[in-house]
């Protein structure tokens, strides 16, 4: 690589704690200039926007201990005054399943259902955001529009075709054209369906970051002789990563957290938690208490995924590459 | 293939100038990535020649879960790769680049026709749109490898948008002109019938309620928060009070609710937060999701509760991309805080806050989860996604049809302001 | 660069793969991700029977599987009715569907999906059900599937100990039970009725029972038959006084809702939630069906004429009239394998009703069922209505009449009527939703 790249970075060591170092004095010396009036408000403020939306959950997580009766009779704030602590329905959650799969079975269903169902699409967007952002084609502006559109398809309406697709195979207009995929009872087409649903966003939120990235990058990559692939993987990749990383969270948790996709193409064997808790609560939904501890146990693995990926949003990967 | 070969094919007329370290031509390592790219390509082509899709799908499905994850998402990233990897060789000149380029104009048409399920047809059809996209990228104007190159990055994503959403959008605006068992053609009657219905019509007016509602405000708290906590001490840890709501499931999500909202009457005990506070205020409690048109906005409540969390992120991935010289700078001609702000945060992060924005409104229009678990549409509440999803289920698929084409309408001018959006990013580079 | 990212992505997913791992190994053998297809002595079935019933449904045909070398693989899912639709237009439906509606098994008949009955099931229909029940099966003259379990409707539960405090009788007409009412409102000073209709997007249906209840016993079944097919339309006088007899109790603001609230907190109250207030006395008097005994239990009752709680038939016009309506669910075959034939031949059997029965919690309308074996007197006293030839029994109108109109416009009518809405505008209104064609 040249020295008209940027956002080379060495990779031996000393350099890069030298870089951490000035990135932390940056950081220090930013707060310093925020100290003042001003900040003490916005504190404020932040506190009580984060309060107001932590008090909802706050109060499943208490509900949550709470015997069933009281759960259905008084409110959680009266914990406080008479604390009456039971692991109930946490055992019972624990517990839940049907013949062909346990809880533990479900969490591994959901794993194996969620982490290439957001890797996939997102591999494929990138490659469709960057031929967008910068490869100049006829119609471009067309298919852009058209893969933005897809967005408001809603999920409800695809299922049937989709269906049909994987169970018959294609048809276009009554032909058969075949790619039928009968490996019902796998995860192939839960993946499939995921990735199809997730692209039109992800394409149209990585477009966006992607052709934010200075032209005079990319350029001088070229002039070093560097092709559409040499960029995409050493340049666009790195310089997007917040972007990649953010959609990378809220895909996963699309995902983890469906239910609609699910009840349709993860059959049996396959489920993924979220159909279990669904069943948890009886024929009747008259158990409906117990979605209080299934919430919490479903939310431990997204937030393990927010907190790993945090790592991403550093400030400054595009410092000193600007236009302005 | 080697590095000798590799080598060789610099052709002393090739116009571009030499370029000193900048990694061309390609070192031993590159051409040992490059032999496993393609070793991995002509593996899956081998794979689906052999057995098609479906079987090896069936073969990968007899492992454990986390072996089949790992085995897909390694398999798919090697072939991302040396796909990559063919279309950064195919536009240099000389005799072997066209044959790579000759091997990938046939072997991807053949390929994904062979997924189709039917070898015949596939080699036929696959010989022949081979041939044809080589002589078009042949001679393409742009350079040799061009087309190449465009059809790598894009035919992933439109096989599987082709597939999975444009058609059933084209099969459901047909299917809008047809009757409940899509076997007579009845014009606009369905269409008619939804604007002659009192509830129908509400149901529309409530999905622009929504759409002007909650992308505001949603997207006005999640700046504000992520400006207020940018560069604070625990901001990660602010981060993750917000973006809980986005981490728990609806179903979840309807729980919560229900025990802010629910009513019981007046001197029973409430297990409603919100009521009990009116009590405890000396109020009445209220039914919060009974009386219209109220209904419709604690409703809302919960949407934004959800959606700022997702603001409130992608804002602030934003927000960090702009560059600190102008901050610094800004801050050294003496501005305030609030003028530093508008002036050099809200331009850096304008397009950003456009993309949270629309899609936001997106997910207004389509909000279904919300009002499904939590009013079921009763009371003046219901909204498009969830009247078509009823239609749908009680096998009134020309009447769901028609509420799904009112939705695509109904999106148009976000679609055409963000078009025009993109126009205007264009003419400015 | 590219170093330096690889290292950030493989601490989360080490992470991830270590978290997979350590549940593994809580989870031992997990039977997830199979990929092995449907064989062809594995039938699946698809119901709405969720949870314990789930377990309890499994375990009735479990030694008989066992014997066959049939494995029977059970699904449920709360989405069960929009769910059955969508798979079954897809192309992958379950071999064997339990309907709980049979308007919606005549909606998959209709556009042959289902299978028509093979004959040894039409045999043990028509050896064990009535010809009512075996007509709930029946789509333009094919019998398409035999009903599996019932249960009775149009119960009221009380509290005898109180009636006995008050000096009050168990009613033996409508009228009787208006007065009832009435008399306890004067001696306690609190509305003696509890009612709650919410249920998800189901929320209404508990009201559907109340006016189905006065439909049957004020017109008679004929009227009811007519008025399932809409020969006689929601819109016709006869359908509104059925509205308001039940209206003369249930939007009476003296009468209604204990512990609860006014009138309108009936809509925002869960249908499950009303058993506590039964329990504790805050409610005498609630109108549900004989499963609602499971929901007491929950709340601490004992149900049985000697117990906290027990319960009467929603007494008709005249005395002794014996009209009752119920529900049930109806097995339909999307596949006509051998496999599921022998399945479901052995489902519609008097041999398995009265092993289900026998583990509890349910009731059955074969003829050939023993009511000693019911778990509960209540259970005892639905079977002994079920199987009384003087007994009138019609099924729940919601579930005949096609989706649109019984699984949606009939409960979001009765919930707008609740809140107030004149009852011509409610009928016209659900009259209105009835399906094109």
């Amino acid at each position: 690589m040249s020295e008209v790249m940027p956002v080379e970075v060495p990779v031996d060591e000393q350099t890069k704690r030298q870089l951490q170092r000035g990135e932390r004095r940056i950081e220090a010396t930013a707060r310093k200039m925020k100290r003042g009036a001003t900040s003490k408000w916005a504190t404020v403020v932040a506190i009580i926007i984060a309060a107001l939306w932590t008090v909802p959950t706050f109060g499943l997580f208490v509900s949550s201990f709470r015997p069933e009766q009281q759960v259905k009779t008084t409110g959680w704030w009266t914990f406080f005054a008479d604390p009456e602590v039971t692991l109930d329905n946490y055992v019972e959650v624990l517990q839940s399943g049907n013949s062909t799969l346990d809880l533990a079975g479900s969490f591994i269903n959901s794993i194996a259902i969620t982490i290439p169902a957001t890797i996939i699409p997102l591999i494929i967007a990138c490659l469709a955001a960057y031929a967008f952002a910068w490869i100049d084609f006829k119609g471009k502006n067309f298919l852009f529009i058209l893969v933005f559109a897809l967005q408001i398809v809603p999920i409800q309406m695809a299922l049937v075709p989709l269906l049909s697709t994987f169970s018959r195979g294609l048809t276009i207009f009554g032909v058969p054209v075949g790619f039928g995929l009968d490996a019902s009872g796998g995860y192939a087409q839960v993946w499939i369906a995921h990735s199809m649903f997730a692209l039109p966003l992800a394409i149209f939120l990585l477009h966006n970051f992607i052709a934010e990235i200075p032209g005079e990058v990319i350029e001088a990559a070229r002039v070093d002789g560097a092709g559409h692939g040499g960029i995409f993987f050493r340049i666009v990749l790195p310089l997007s990563m917040p972007a990649i990383a953010s959609f990378a969270i809220f895909q996963f948790l699309w995902v983890w957290n469906d239910l609609l996709v699910a009840l349709i193409f993860a059959d049996g064997p396959v489920a993924p938690i979220t159909k279990l808790l669904a069943e948890i609560t009886g024929t009747r939904g008259n158990e409906w208490h117990l979605l209080t501890a299934g919430a919490f146990v479903s939310i431990i693995i997204p937030l393990i995924v927010f907190f790993s990926l945090q790592r991403f949003f550093v400030r400054g990967l595009l410092a000193g590459s600007t236009k302005g | 293939m080697s590095s000798t070969t590799l080598r060789a094919q610099e052709s002393p007329g090739s116009t571009r100038p030499p370029q000193p370290d900048s990694g061309w031509p390609p070192t031993p390592k590159l051409v040992i990535g490059g032999i496993i790219a393609v070793a991995g390509i002509a593996l899956v082509l081998y794979l689906a020649y052999f057995f098609n899709l479906t079987r090896v799908l069936n073969l990968v499905g007899e492992f454990h879960p986390f072996v089949q994850v790992v085995l897909v998402v390694v398999g798919f990233v090697a072939f991302v790769a040396g796909m990559l990897y063919l279309i950064d060789i195919a536009p240099r000149s000389g005799k072997i680049y066209t044959l790579v380029r000759l091997g990938i104009c046939v072997l991807v048409p053949f390929a994904v026709l062979l997924f189709l399920n039917s070898f015949e047809w596939a080699a036929a059809v696959g010989a022949v749109l081979g041939a044809g996209l080589f002589l078009l990228d042949y001679r393409s104007r742009k350079g040799k490898g061009y087309l190449i190159q465009l059809v790598g990055f894009l035919l992933p994503a439109f096989l599987l948008l082709v597939i999975g959403l444009i058609l059933p959008s084209i099969q459901t605006v047909g299917a809008s002109f047809m009757n409940s068992s899509g076997e007579r053609f009845v014009g606009f009657d369905n269409f008619i019938w939804v604007f002659t219905q009192p509830a129908a019509i509400r149901t529309v007016l409530n999905t622009i309620v929504w759409v002007l509602i909650a992308p505001a405000v949603s997207t006005a708290v999640g700046l504000a928060y992520a400006v207020f906590i940018d560069k604070s001490r625990g901001e990660k840890y602010y981060k993750v009070l917000v973006f809980m709501p986005m981490a728990i499931s609806f179903v979840g999500a309807s729980i919560i609710w229900r025990f802010i909202y629910a009513y019981r009457g007046p001197g029973e005990t409430q297990i409603g937060l919100l009521n009990q506070i009116v009590v405890w205020f000396g109020g009445e409690p209220q039914q919060w999701l009974l009386d219209s048109p109220m209904n419709t906005f604690f409703l809302i409540v919960v949407l934004i509760w959800v959606q700022t969390g997702f603001a409130m992120v992608i804002l602030s991935a934003a927000i960090k991309g702009v560059p600190t010289e102008q901050l610094e700078a800004a801050e050294l001609d003496g501005t305030n805080a609030w003028q530093r702000f508008i002036n050099v945060v809200v331009p850096g992060i304008r397009s950003s806050l456009i993309v949270v924005l629309t899609t936001i409104s997106i997910a207004s229009l389509k909000v279904f989860d919300i009002v499904r678990t939590m009013t079921a549409g009763n009371n003046d509440t219901s909204v498009i996604a969830n009247e078509m999803y009823t239609q749908f289920k009680n096998f009134e698929g020309g009447r769901s049809a028609a509420f799904a084409v009112i939705l695509f309408l109904l999106v148009l001018p976000i679609v055409i302001y963000n078009a025009r959006q993109i126009k205007k990013q264009r003419e400015i580079r | 660069m590219r170093s330096d990212v690889h290292r950030r992505i493989t601490l989360p997913l080490a992470v991830l793969a270590a978290a997979g791992l350590v549940l593994t190994a809580c989870a031992g053998d997990t039977r997830g991700g199979g990929g092995e297809s449907a064989g062809d002595n594995v039938v699946t079935v698809y119901g709405t029977i969720a949870d314990t019933e789930a377990e309890l449904l499994e375990e009735s045909w479990a030694d008989w599987a066992a014997e066959n070398d049939i494995e029977v693989r059970y699904e449920a899912s709360k989405e069960f009715e929009s769910q059955i639709g969508i798979r079954a237009q897809g192309g992958n439906p379950p071999d064997v569907a339990i309907i709980p509606q049979p308007g919606i098994m005549a909606d998959l008949a209709k556009r042959g999906f289902l299978k028509p009955a093979p004959q040894s099931v039409q045999d043990n229909v028509a050896e064990g059900w009535s010809e009512d029940w075996a007509a709930y099966g029946t789509v333009d003259g094919t019998l398409y599937g035999a009903p599996l379990m019932a249960s009775v409707k149009g119960f009221v539960w009380y509290q005898p100990a109180k009636f006995a405090e008050w000096g009050v009788e168990v009613p033996t007409t409508w009228d009787e039970l208006v007065t009832l009412t009435q008399t306890i409102q004067e001696k306690t000073g609190a509305a003696p009725w509890c009612a709650g209709f919410g249920s998800g997007d189901a929320t209404g249906w508990p009201g559907t029972d109340w006016v189905e209840d006065l439909v049957l016993r004020q017109q008679g079944p004929d009227v009811y038959d007519q008025w399932v097919t809409n020969e006689v339309p929601f819109t016709d006088p006869r359908i509104a006084e059925a509205f308001d007899a039940v209206g003369t109790i249930l939007l009476d603001p003296a009468y209604v809702n204990a512990g609860f609230g006014d009138v309108k907190s009936i809509n925002s109250t869960e249908f499950g939630d009303v058993a506590p207030a039964l329990v504790d006395g805050t409610c005498a008097l609630h109108h549900q069906a004989s499963f609602f005994s499971g929901f007491i239990e929950d709340a601490g009752g004992t149900v049985a004429e000697d117990g906290d709680v027990w319960a009467f038939v929603t007494p008709g016009i005249e005395a002794g009239s014996n009209a009752v309506t119920g529900g049930g669910e109806i097995v339909g075959a999307f596949s006509d394998d051998e496999a599921t034939q022998k399945f479901i031949t052995y489902l519609s059997s008097a041999e398995w009703a009265n092993k289900r029965v026998e583990l509890g919690g349910v009731t059955s309308a074969n003829k050939g069922l023993d009511p000693s074996l019911a778990s509960t007197p209540i259970l005892e006293q639905a079977i002994s209505i079920l199987q009384n030839p003087d007994t009138t029994f019609r099924f729940d109108a919601s579930d005949l009449m096609p989706g649109a109109v019984g699984g949606n416009a009939f409960f979001k009518g009765i919930v707008n009527w609740v809140n107030g809405a004149p009852v011509a505008d409610v009928t016209t209104e659900i009259e209105a939703a009835w399906p094109s064609e």
